[in-house]
């Protein structure tokens, strides 16, 4: 068997060396045979254009399993191409190279001692042994070096059950142990560091991967952990202690392959083998990360990420995986009706809907509006407009504005995150207008700074100077920087204009106001400037430059839907009925309506909208409900059951359904969830296409329109998003406002700004 | 069988295992019970050494602790810069490293750090953080890493006394009781007159002179305990002692005069075939 192969082998290796070697008169023959093969192709070259492009892959066997691949690759890598998994702790696909655990030694034929396989680049005719006496030997050996100085606490460890040291020990650890304590002295012991309310630290637990350290230096931009000392008395730490001051802190403790780093909120509370798991998505950014929602008798434990290469990575803020706790505290559980002093009053359902109904039928239609929050789903929205549509009500608006100047809202492309989040990897430039994208899209951010790092990504900002993480060129604090370069006039104008792939994020935060209309408007000239420039030098036609960044996950579904933005058409019209579904960011408050309005509050949140409310009506949570949301990129996700919504809450498109069997002529024709997933898809039929991005591409429409009018005017104010420093990105909807863990947070990030450690 | 396994049987043998063991019988005569199960455990401690390797637990290796805490010596309150004509210094290491690789300066700048304050402090590695453009935490790693970076106040003479191998042999432990007797401290402290910090090290690559010890640059070696005592004595009265062996020779020659290369050395073209 061996032989055969051996022979091709050398066929391989001679045709690289043969030209420069002639005198090797032992590889002659088989050359020649090479040779000859090879000419027919050559001659038809000559004919043809230009051929195949010289496949440089390297051959490789693993277990005799042969493998091609690209130089670079490492044997670890070429291994699980064909699906031999090799033992690690350190190696991560993320992260960079550190090669330091050994536990993924492999045995390669002719190699004197085995190899460390995640940092070891494949090589010619290289036969690696996988599951050999000697690979087997090299693991049980280094796994235990590892337990010699890991404490036996698994049972009080929060790890246990889901760590790769106890999974691994048993596959490929010896089944005894040699280690004897004679002096009863312990084994190695570290102290544990305090890095915030968020992790929890036993660092005599670490196994010195260093992954938490490269994931913080790398993804995170954030140089705090790193190892002091050296030998056996090295630890990984802050040296000082400090906070872990970054907003995706969490991810360090999924990517801690032992209990070192474990989650703070979540100690002691479950076990994995008890935990049932639910795949469902995030909604506390635009993002909608993809997540695991772990929950045990009907309660949600945590909240991990699910991978998805096209949205967040592995990685999830530190919001999307702590808040949950929010879920627990300040819910609405009864539907409430205020009594005659004025007080709310918990009643049944029936007492509750047949009161808003009486309300509701007293007036007319166009007297009634509806004002929608951030964490609403497409099918509430959908029956909510259909059951105010049906009364004659025109006027649904969601909270978030967005400038209904030029196109506004009618042409699609205007406010997506048009190029995609996996776009960044391709861009070569971003400007971010308006946003501080590191805590409205942390992910994202992430991912701009990968770019940054590995793609050479050129960054510009025009806003207010925040730290991002990464360094970029700072256009202007003002709408006349903007102004300026969308006009061309800006010293750095010309330096942008070069960009083959330019990507604009316009922040949504940043077009709530009147001068929102300007910003967008000047950020769509400058799309369409940077647009035309790059399409002459690329062949990439369908690039596409305007992007908006939205800060709630349920806004694209709203606009999708055809909701207006903004709330100003409640303003003007002073409703008499106004209907809240999820509205708690105090857009419109009592003065805004008329004197003996009506309001309606539907929502899982004791918040802002409840407040005013004369009716209550419990909803449920992102966790709690069947739905649609489509985030920022225009890509429609559905959550899951995790949990069943507390107390007599009802999921949202439930409750407005039979609102509507109590007011005469409105009853909705909607049965069960897949008629109303019916009618969503009669209005866009992107929304059920789960997974997938609806493009939009209406740019040139979009911006003729824009054009053929008077740019608008605005008050040449500065572009400060609303969040800049890190406490104010735990706190941003009514799940986060009621975490005490986001508290926390906020007080931890307070507290660090006043240390003197708190510059990294 | 080595001489040391020899030795060893030798020794167990004399041991007399055998009248232990009548020891032991009479003590169970008496009937005392509760002797009885101490004369079991000490049995059990004199039976056949273990047929299992046995690993121990190694213990701390170092005598610094690797995280920082703030004292009132060392804060990052207290204020560091260098002096003006380090600053030309800095200046001059910097101006090795292309600016791209800034970070390189980290070690040279941290020992002159160290030799303008004595020895290092939190401040320090702020400082020099600050002048290389890096993450303070890659800074803290370098100065925690090398043992030559002092984290904590020192003497204004630092007395390393080398016990590795060699030198131990030749009597290093008692250079370093001595030392610590004289001076009234333990390894690791540092004398109340802030004079002297002890430390024992590893091999400081002076065997051929062992015993040795090392107050700051400067190594003296062949040390007596009464050279020992000459040596700091002058360090107390302010003086500095000339570096180097002690005992008559000026380098690493053997003590009883050189035994090779005794001949005047041979002139240019010796031993060249005549044909060259």
């Amino acid at each position: 068997m061996i032989r055969p192969r051996g022979r091709m082998l050398n066929t391989v290796c001679s045709v690289a060396h043969h030209h420069f070697n002639p005198s090797s008169s032992l590889v002659l023959p088989t050359t020649t045979t090479r040779s000859l093969s090879l000419g027919q192709p050559l001659l038809q070259a000559a004919k043809q254009p230009p051929a195949v492009v010289p496949d440089n892959r390297v051959e490789l066997f693993i277990d005799d399993k042969r493998v091609l691949c690209e130089p670079g690759t490492t044997v670890l890598q070429a291994a699980a191409m064909v699906g031999v998994e090799i033992p690690r702790f350190c190696y991560h696909d993320r992260l960079s190279i550190a090669g330091n655990c050994r536990m993924c030694l492999v045995e390669v034929e002719k190699s004197v001692k085995p190899v460390a396989s995640c940092a070891m680049p494949v090589m010619k005719g290289m036969r690696v042994k996988t599951n050999s006496v000697a690979t087997r030997k090299a693991r049980e050996g280094v796994m235990e070096f590892l337990l010699m100085n890991h404490p036996l606490d698994c049972p009080i460890c929060d790890q246990a059950g889901e760590c790769d040291l106890q999974d691994q020990s048993m596959m490929f650890g010896n089944d005894r142990s040699r280690f004897t304590d004679i002096k009863f002295e312990g084994k190695r012991a570290v102290e544990d560091k305090n890095i915030g309310p968020l992790v929890k630290t036993i660092m005599t637990r670490c196994i010195h991967c260093t992954r938490c350290i490269r994931f913080a230096s790398e993804v995170a931009g954030v140089d705090d952990l790193g190892t002091t000392g050296r030998g056996g008395d090295m630890q990984v730490g802050t040296y000082v202690e400090k906070l872990f001051a970054s907003e995706l802190s969490g991810n360090v403790i999924d990517l801690c392959p032992v209990g070192a780093l474990t989650s703070k909120p979540y100690a002691f509370t479950a076990r994995p083998w008890e935990i049932r798991k639910c795949e469902t998505v995030d909604v506390m950014d635009a993002l909608g990360s993809n997540i695991v929602v772990n929950t045990r008798g009907g309660e949600v434990m945590r909240v991990l990420p699910r991978p998805n290469e096209d949205v967040n990575e592995e990685w999830i803020s530190d919001k999307t995986r702590f808040a949950y706790d929010g879920l627990k505290r300040q819910r609405l559980t009864l539907p409430m009706l205020k009594n005659a002093q004025g007080v709310l009053e918990p009643v049944d359902w029936e007492a509750a809907l047949t009161g808003i109904a009486a309300k509701v039928s007293r007036v007319e239609g166009r007297e009634i509006a509806a004002l929608v929050g951030g964490l609403c789903d497409v099918e509430s929205l959908v029956v909510l407009k259909d059951l105010l549509n049906r009364l004659g009500c025109e006027t649904l608006c969601t909270e978030e504005a967005f400038p209904m100047n030029a196109a506004g809202t009618d042409v699609r492309s205007n406010y997506l995150l048009n190029t995609k989040i996996t776009g960044v990897e391709e861009a070569d430039l971003v400007i971010l207008i308006g946003t501080n994208i590191r805590f409205e899209a942390p992910v994202l951010n992430a991912r701009i700074r990968k770019a940054y790092l590995h793609n050479n990504l050129r960054v510009a900002v025009v806003g207010k100077k925040t730290d991002l993480h990464y360094e970029y060129d700072h256009v202007g604090d003002t709408i006349q920087a903007l102004e300026q370069l969308a006009n061309g006039e800006h010293k750095l104008s010309k330096d942008l204009a070069k960009a083959k792939k330019p990507m604009i994020i316009v922040g949504s935060s940043s077009l709530q106001d009147a001068d929102g209309a300007a910003i967008l408007a000047n950020a769509i000239v400058l799309a369409d400037k940077l647009k035309s420039g790059s399409s002459s030098g690329s062949s990439d036609h369908d690039w596409k430059v305007l992007n908006v960044l939205h800060r709630h996950a349920g806004q694209v579904g709203a606009l999708d839907v055809g909701y207006t933005p903004g709330a100003g058409k409640i303003k003007e019209l002073k409703p008499r009925v106004l209907y809240m579904l999820g509205a708690d960011a105090g857009v419109v408050t009592r003065k805004d309506l008329a004197a003996d309005a009506f309001v309606i509050y539907q929502g899982h949140h004791g918040d802002a909208g409840a407040e005013i409310a004369d009716a209550v009506l419990p909803g449920a949570a992102y966790t709690e409900k069947s739905a649609t949301y489509v985030n920022t990129e225009g890509r429609a996700q559905r959550a899951n059951v995790a949990v069943t919504p507390p107390g007599m809450a009802r999921e949202d498109w439930k409750i407005l359904r039979a609102l509507s069997e109590f007011i005469p002529g409105a009853s909705l024709p909607y049965e069960k969830l897949e008629d109303v997933r019916h009618r969503m898809a009669d209005i866009a039929p992107h929304l059920l296409r789960y997974g997938a991005v609806e493009e939009a591409n209406y740019f040139k429409q979009s911006h003729a329109l824009v054009h053929g009018s008077k740019r608008p005017s605005h008050s040449g104010r500065a572009l400060a998003p609303p969040q800049t420093v890190l406490e104010d990105f735990y706190m941003t909807d009514s799940i986060s406002r009621a975490s005490r863990t986001m508290a926390k947070c906020i007080q931890a990030a307070r507290h660090h700004k006043t240390t003197k450690y708190s510059v990294s | 069988m080595s001489v040391k396994n020899q030795q060893h049987t030798q020794r167990s043998k004399e041991f007399s295992f055998d009248g232990f063991i009548g020891f032991v019988d009479r003590i169970l005569i008496g009937q005392l019970k509760m002797l009885a199960s101490i004369a079991r455990m000490v049995i059990g401690k004199a039976a056949p050494a273990l047929t299992r390797p046995i690993t121990t637990t190694s213990s701390v290796l170092s005598s610094h602790i690797f995280v920082h805490r703030d004292t009132p010596q060392n804060n990052p309150d207290i204020p560091f810069d260098f002096s003006g004509e380090n600053l030309k210094r800095v200046d001059a290491i910097l101006a090795m490293f292309p600016e791209e690789h800034k970070k390189a300066a980290i070690i040279p700048l941290l020992d002159l750090a160290q030799r303008q304050h004595g020895w290092l402090p939190i401040s320090a590695m702020h400082k020099v953080a600050e002048i290389v453009d890096s993450p303070r935490m890659r800074v803290y790693e370098v100065a925690t890493f090398y043992t030559m970076f002092n984290r904590q106040p020192m003497g204004k003479h630092h007395i390393q006394v080398c016990t590795t191998t060699p030198c131990m042999l030749c009597g290093a432990e008692g250079v370093r009781e001595h030392i610590k007797t004289k001076l009234g401290i333990k390894v690791g402290e540092t004398t109340p007159d802030k004079m002297f910090t002890l430390s024992e090290v590893e091999c400081l690559g002076a065997c051929v002179n062992a015993p040795m010890i090392q107050v700051d640059d400067d190594f003296y070696e062949d040390l007596s305990l009464k050279d020992v005592d000459e040596i700091l004595d002058a360090f107390k009265a302010g003086k500095r002692p000339k570096p180097g062996p002690r005992n008559g020779r000026t380098c690493s020659e053997p003590l009883t005069g050189l035994t090779s290369l005794t001949e005047e050395p041979k002139g240019p073209g010796f031993g060249l075939q005549a044909g060259l």
